[in-house]
């Protein structure tokens, strides 16, 4: 189950993920970075702080738009995991591909 | 300590397979970072599982064992009258085809091969089971 909010803070959207994300809820995910995207954001900061959980279908989701945002010069920064959310993203090396920051400042600088 | 769970083959179930992993091997003092990284390929292998051999149908059932015992690694079985799906059989595709692609699928196989130590298929009683094995440390 995953709740999903989106706020607009300094012209970044933030998309605040709220519980788990798995094969049942990795579309949510999927439309609200789609929705972000279509409503011509080019900063878009995920807030990882509650979320306690991402299965390989959540992952797939991020990694879908990186081609994508590169090409569209879009900036996607993660921030706020809590442990066991960033080991996952690092047991697949996905730290390296994705930005990641440690909280919502870093985040945003390094989206500007 | 032997835990076994049935499921039906619907996506909505696999939080209930997660906390039934969850609550069985805590109790058996893992470490939550293993009991983290064991969730993930289990849920992996299950949601393919019900994706790929029964098309979500929840009628359709499955069974998760779980063999927990001191100082032995911790052994997970998969059993099930479904098609097999052996992830042995497929290589994992490279991370820069993933990205080139937009392929949300094909972590997965990747994730439960780094994860688990050993991933054995065999056929038991008419039934095809999908034993992984992995090494934990119990405090």
């Amino acid at each position: 189950m995953i709740h999903i909010k989106r706020i607009q803070e300094d012209g970044a959207d933030v998309i605040i993920l709220i519980g788990e994300i798995d094969a049942s809820s990795s579309i949510e995910l999927d439309l609200a970075i789609a929705k972000s995207v279509g409503e011509g954001y080019s900063k878009i900061l995920i807030d990882c702080s509650a979320l306690d959980y991402i299965s390989s279908a959540g992952l797939g989701v991020f990694m879908s738009y990186i081609e994508e945002f590169k090409d569209r010069n879009v900036k996607m920064v993660l921030f706020g995991m809590n442990d066991k959310v960033a080991n996952t993203f690092s047991i697949l090396g996905l730290n390296e591909l994705l930005k990641i920051g440690k909280d919502k400042v870093e985040a945003k600088e390094m989206a500007s | 300590m032997n835990y076994v769970y049935k499921i039906g083959c619907s996506i909505e179930n696999l939080k209930g397979v997660r906390d039934f992993i969850r609550v069985s091997l805590k109790n058996h003092g893992v470490s939550d970072l293993e009991v983290s990284e064991i969730v993930l390929a289990l849920d992996e292998m299950c949601s393919n599982l019900m994706i790929h051999a029964h098309n979500c149908n929840p009628d359709e059932l499955f069974e998760l064992h779980i063999q927990v015992e001191k100082n032995n690694p911790v052994v997970f079985e998969i059993i099930d009258d479904g098609s097999v799906f052996d992830i042995n059989q497929f290589a994992e595709p490279a991370l820069g085809n993933i990205i080139h692609e937009k392929r949300k699928g094909g972590l997965g196989i990747r994730l439960v091969k780094s994860i688990m130590d050993k991933i054995e298929y065999q056929n038991r009683g008419g039934k095809n089971i999908c034993r992984l094995t992995k090494a934990v440390h119990f405090s």
